[in-house]
């Protein structure tokens, strides 16, 4: 969905590019490099100039996206995000690919488990984890035209379900109900959101009232949304696929207790540990405690 | 063809400006303690080519088309490009008496946003990768504009910089040109005598497919013509030999001055050996 929608965008507007790092440029991108050979730069594997090319690019006046495996668009070249792209607040979109655990079969040379707490660590960068087709769209499409700065946009992989339908409108910096109830509150983000969904229909089918929300805006984070949601429910739960620290779990409970608000918060995250595991994305999520037996398991006792 | 070179840049003009610029450098180093005084020292002939030799329409102060542009990659050496910016108009003379205090823009290292200064360095090896993507910007949207880097021998030591390098020449931008400050010295030591493997510089640049020159650093004049001479078909690099703290004896090839600032003394002594190169 991201290569279709920055094809379509890249159509109009002459002024995105697309500067890879010898990823092989599936669907869309590919026809974009076909298309406007120009706006598409393959650096091979250099992300550093990757992202120095784009701050050099957006200095010029274009809107470049750098785009590869998410390790290597933040963790590799991450001094040049921070300098070149943060520091001097330019738009830039650097996208991550395989946020989380998502490449499951890769080894943890591959995860980028700790992507958004990294990224949420660096003044001026926004960050995006759409958690579906139509979220990876809405977001895509506000980046090609956006001018605040730069911004981490965190993607899964391909083929991912639609979860969205019925939710309200995306708004870049607002949370978004997927669904409403009253008892309990599930705040979730990237494709995770699939579990978070599965977890509430199970609640839901014990005869709870539950609202799953997509925090797709994980910086700058909606607080007042987040307050709001708390102060609404009677329990709340964050999901996350990200490490314990510096993600949506830790910013969840510090609004809270800055509202000074009794709701209690159940943090389901990414393990502090580096785990050697290989198989589905699930199996992988449920090594570190992210499956549906685990979380419901620990949400009644 | 070399009559022509030299109406358009006057070599003695260019040799009493900078002798005006080591002093003003050193003024500066008596307000505050003026960081890299040394590293500026050995750049300022390449810099000052640049900006009044090279660069149309530098600093973007006459409606006379779209400027070109100059990062200073070796951005410890950014004292050499104020004091330009200064007498360019571009820098006020007050942002140069603010130099690193709270009330300036000011600091050791160039700040994007400040007149003038066009990207944020600092950190080694970021500043040929910009200058790659806004040569590559400037290619693709038909802008005729060059972009003109400084880099120190130390930020060659960053790999980020051969990727720039590498990326360069397969992207064939002939309207970028380097100029690499060969002054020998780190922070710390001789990088002839740590990284004897580092040399020679000039066929490493070649292999990578760039066009390249060596020259003596802080000979305008063979700098000149050796950028007149290019091909234009490739990026282009002029290695320049140079001496860190050129100009004052106790400076050149003493590590220490590429942090210390003179005392009274040594101000006094360092302005009176400038005086004599001068006569």
């Amino acid at each position: 969905m991201f290569a279709d929608t920055f094809y379509e965008a890249g159509k109009r507007e002459k002024r995105l590019a697309v500067v890879v790092a010898d990823i092989s440029p599936a669907g869309s991108i590919q026809k974009f490099r076909e298309d406007f050979p120009d706006r598409f730069v393959n650096t091979g594997v250099s992300e550093q100039i990757m992202i120095g090319m784009c701050a050099g690019m957006a200095l010029r006046g274009l809107q470049p996206f750098a785009y590869t495996i998410a390790t290597f668009t933040l963790f590799r070249p991450f001094e040049f995000v921070r300098d070149d792209l943060c520091y001097q607040n330019l738009p830039v979109t650097v996208v991550g690919i395989g946020g989380g655990v998502t490449y499951s079969t890769l080894g943890g040379t591959h995860h980028a488990m700790e992507d958004v707490a990294v990224a949420g660590a660096i003044p001026n960068l926004s960050i995006i984890a759409p958690c579906d087709p139509a979220e990876t769209k809405a977001a895509t499409l506000w980046c090609a035209d956006q001018t605040r700065g730069p911004i981490y946009l965190r993607l899964g992989k391909a083929g991912e379900p639609d979860l969205t339908e019925m939710a309200t409108p995306w708004i870049f910096g607002k949370l978004r109900y997927l669904k409403q109830g009253e008892d309990l509150c599930i705040f979730s983000y990237g494709p995770i959101m699939k579990l978070a969904l599965q977890v509430a229909t199970a609640c839901e089918e014990k005869g709870s009232s539950v609202s799953v929300i997509s925090v797709h805006t994980l910086k700058p984070l909606d607080r007042e949304g987040i307050a709001n949601a708390l102060s609404r429910h009677k329990r709340a739960v964050v999901i996350e696929e990200c490490v314990p620290h510096g993600g949506l779990a830790g910013q969840v409970k510090e609004i809270a207790c800055d509202e000074r608000m009794d709701c209690p918060i159940h943090a389901f995250t990414l393990r502090d540990e580096f785990i050697h595991c290989y198989g589905s994305h699930a199996d992988l999520l449920a090594a570190h405690g992210l499956d549906l037996h685990t979380i419901l398991t620990r949400l009644q006792g | 063809m070399i009559t022509t070179l030299e109406q358009r840049f006057d070599v003695a003009a260019g040799r009493r400006r900078c002798l005006r610029y080591r002093q003003r450098i050193l003024e500066i180093s008596q307000q505050v303690t003026a960081l890299h005084v040394a590293p500026a020292f050995s750049c300022l002939e390449m810099v000052d080519l640049i900006y009044h030799g090279l660069m149309r329409n530098p600093g973007n102060r006459s409606h006379a088309g779209t400027p070109d542009s100059f990062l200073m990659s070796k951005g410890h050496g950014c004292l050499s490009q104020y004091v330009i910016l200064e007498e360019l108009g571009v820098l006020a003379n007050s942002d140069l008496q603010r130099y690193c205090t709270p009330i300036g823009q000011l600091g050791a290292h160039p700040d994007f946003g400040v007149p003038g200064i066009e990207a944020s360095t600092g950190s080694l090896g970021h500043g040929m990768g910009i200058a790659t993507g806004m040569a590559y910007a400037d290619r693709i949207k038909g802008d005729d504009r060059a972009v003109f880097v400084v880099l120190s021998d130390g930020e060659l030591q960053e790999g980020s910089t051969w990727e720039a390098i590498m990326m360069a020449a397969n992207l064939n931008l002939h309207n970028l040109i380097a100029f690499v400050d060969l002054n020998d010295f780190g922070g710390l030591a001789r990088m002839s005598e740590g990284h004897p493997a580092f040399y020679p510089v000039l066929d490493k640049i070649q292999a990578f497919g760039w066009e390249a020159i060596e020259v003596n650093g802080h000979d305008a004049g063979a700098m000149y013509e050796g950028y007149c001479r290019r091909s234009r078909t490739q990026p282009f690099m002029i290695v320049g030999k140079t001496v860190k703290g050129k100009g004052v004896s106790f400076m050149e090839h003493v590590p220490i001055w590429h942090y210390r600032s003179p005392n009274k003394e040594e101000y006094a002594k360092a302005l009176g050996e400038l005086g004599e190169v001068s006569s």
